[in-house]
């Protein structure tokens, strides 16, 4: 029997949809998240102080993402309206990143692998962060709605691999926050074999504070940033 | 309401446009809102509920002081000697509540995740004016409540940011039970002991208050509102129950600790053995 004209194999058509969203994420900017001794770090290069890559969902957690802005941002806007509606009909308490990682998970692998709509441009990471390092949780979830449980680091975008390298090897879960954010902005201004200067102003940076009671979520203005990186 | 972990998020979830919360509640899961339960309760029937009593707020030169007593009565039963009164409604604002205490406290927890919402959704926070019509509305959409006896009066108070100095930024608004919002000047107090309340601070308020004075005067008008009405709590020596006092200025909300009321509680309280009246303001 001769296969139907325009016959595209399944395998071949989620090759194609993976393709198509993968190219979109590795235009992205990196973004990196990493557990250090006083919570848990965010920072990526983003020279908008109104468009962020980076933001708070809930008490404990947060969310980072690279890709298609309005696709992220829709999730983003998902996610704080399911944690404030369980937080408010159960208890602060009883919102977590699971939750929250697990639902991701199945927005984007629906879409994903519905025929109808293009994949979502978008790599998602979903940090809740413990009374410890080791406590800290962090979700990777990548536009096919697949997710992986990281231990201490998550690199999405681009040069991803390069700079989660440089972290791994540099990060230790006693560091401060200024040795943290000196190590993550060198990976990032190392990502590519050059060497570049990156301003604090063209950085986003934000911190899930472990000594902070309630709201841990906290973004660094480009005044203390600039302060940090002169540190070092 | 589906919040199950194994299918994807109802429409509801995706709806661009708004950023408030209980507009999110009303189209996603209605049952939450307070006021929309008002036509599945039975005939109108008074319930006999607890209810709060009585909330004092006082501006001054650097914020402002929102406070209450601790109790909840039910008819002429005491229905509770700590209950408190006063929260904290967003970083640089304070909420306290007279009347029905469930309907009342569950008005502040969704007002609380109304503030909070928007914050996260904007990623910057409303204005004070903003924040006050929103607590409008809330209580507006209890009204149906309201008019079976369930009513919620609450007294609003935060630091303005915008503001042109500190000597004006602490500002108060009062409510009525349609959702009428009205900015009160210097002071103000709700419940059922406020008549008296507002009475002492009538006589007791200057306009150069200092934080200090402001809660020295709150704790005096609520001692003389427990002096008058029996709903109103007064301290409680034996038992180390004192008012709830708040405070926000321009580092944000604060709650007095318990040693730092009960230091300035029972001074007011060893000055009044001598006095009962309390402080007397010069007749001319």
């Amino acid at each position: 029997m001769t296969m139907p004209f325009g016959y595209v194999s399944p395998e071949q058509v989620m090759k194609d949809r993976a393709d198509y969203a993968r190219k979109g994420i590795a235009r992205g900017r990196a973004v990196l998240v990493m557990s250090y001794g006083g919570g848990i770090l965010f920072v990526t290069e983003n020279p908008s102080s109104a468009l962020h890559k980076i933001s708070e969902i809930y008490d404990r957690i947060g969310f980072a993402a690279v890709g298609k802005y309005n696709e992220f941002e829709n999730l983003r806007v998902a996610g704080v309206r399911m944690a404030d509606l369980r937080g408010y009909s159960y208890d602060r308490r009883d919102v977590t990143g699971r939750a929250l990682a697990n639902t991701y998970a199945q927005i984007l692998g629906t879409i994903f692998s519905s025929g109808g709509e293009k994949p979502f441009e978008v790599e998602l990471t979903v940090a809740e962060v413990g009374d410890t390092p080791a406590a800290d949780q962090l979700y990777r979830l990548t536009y096919d709605g697949s997710v992986a449980d990281e231990e201490g680091v998550v690199v999405m975008g681009a040069s991803a691999d390069e700079i989660g390298t440089a972290l791994r090897e540099g990060r230790s879960d006693d560091m401060d926050l200024g040795a943290a954010l000196r190590l993550a902005v060198r990976a990032l201004a190392g990502a590519d074999g050059e060497t570049r200067e990156i301003p604090a102003d063209a950085l986003e940076v934000a911190v899930l504070d472990r000594t902070r009671p309630r709201r841990t979520f906290r973004r660094l203005s480009d005044a203390a940033v600039a302060e940090v990186l002169a540190e070092g | 309401m589906d919040l199950s972990d194994g299918t994807t998020l109802p429409a509801a979830f995706f709806q661009p446009g708004s950023s408030s919360f209980s507009d999110f509640l009303s189209s996603h899961a209605p049952d939450l809102l307070p006021g929309k339960r008002a036509q599945l309760m039975a005939a109108a029937t008074p319930v006999d509920a607890p209810h709060g009593t009585t909330i004092v707020a006082v501006a001054h030169t650097s914020g402002v002081i929102l406070a209450g007593d601790r109790r909840a009565t039910m008819g002429n039963v005491i229905a509770q000697r700590d209950m408190e009164k006063v929260f904290q409604a967003d970083e640089f604002s304070a909420v306290g509540i007279a009347g029905t205490a469930g309907v009342a406290i569950e008005l502040v927890r969704l007002f609380q995740v109304e503030l909070e919402h928007y914050e996260k959704l904007e990623g910057t926070t409303l204005s004070l004016e903003g924040k006050a019509n929103r607590l409008s509305l809330l209580i507006r959409n209890n009204l149906p409540m309201a008019m079976q006896g369930l009513a919620v009066v609450p007294l609003f108070a935060g630091y303005d940011l915008e503001a042109a100095g500190p000597e004006t930024a602490g500002r108060i608004f009062s409510y009525d039970v349609t959702g009428g919002r009205y900015e009160e000047r210097k002071f103000h107090s709700v419940g059922s002991g406020s008549v008296y309340a507002r009475g002492a601070l009538k006589k007791l308020y200057r306009d150069d208050f200092t934080e200090a004075d402001a809660i020295l005067a709150c704790v005096q008008a609520l001692y003389d509102a427990a002096d008058e009405d029996s709903a109103t709590g007064g301290p409680d020596l034996t038992r180390r129950i004192f008012p709830v006092i708040t405070a926000v200025d321009t580092n944000g909300f604060r709650k007095l600790s318990e040693d730092e009321v009960a230091t300035i509680t029972e001074a007011v309280v060893a000055e009044r053995m001598q006095n009962p009246g309390g402080p007397q303001a010069p007749l001319r």
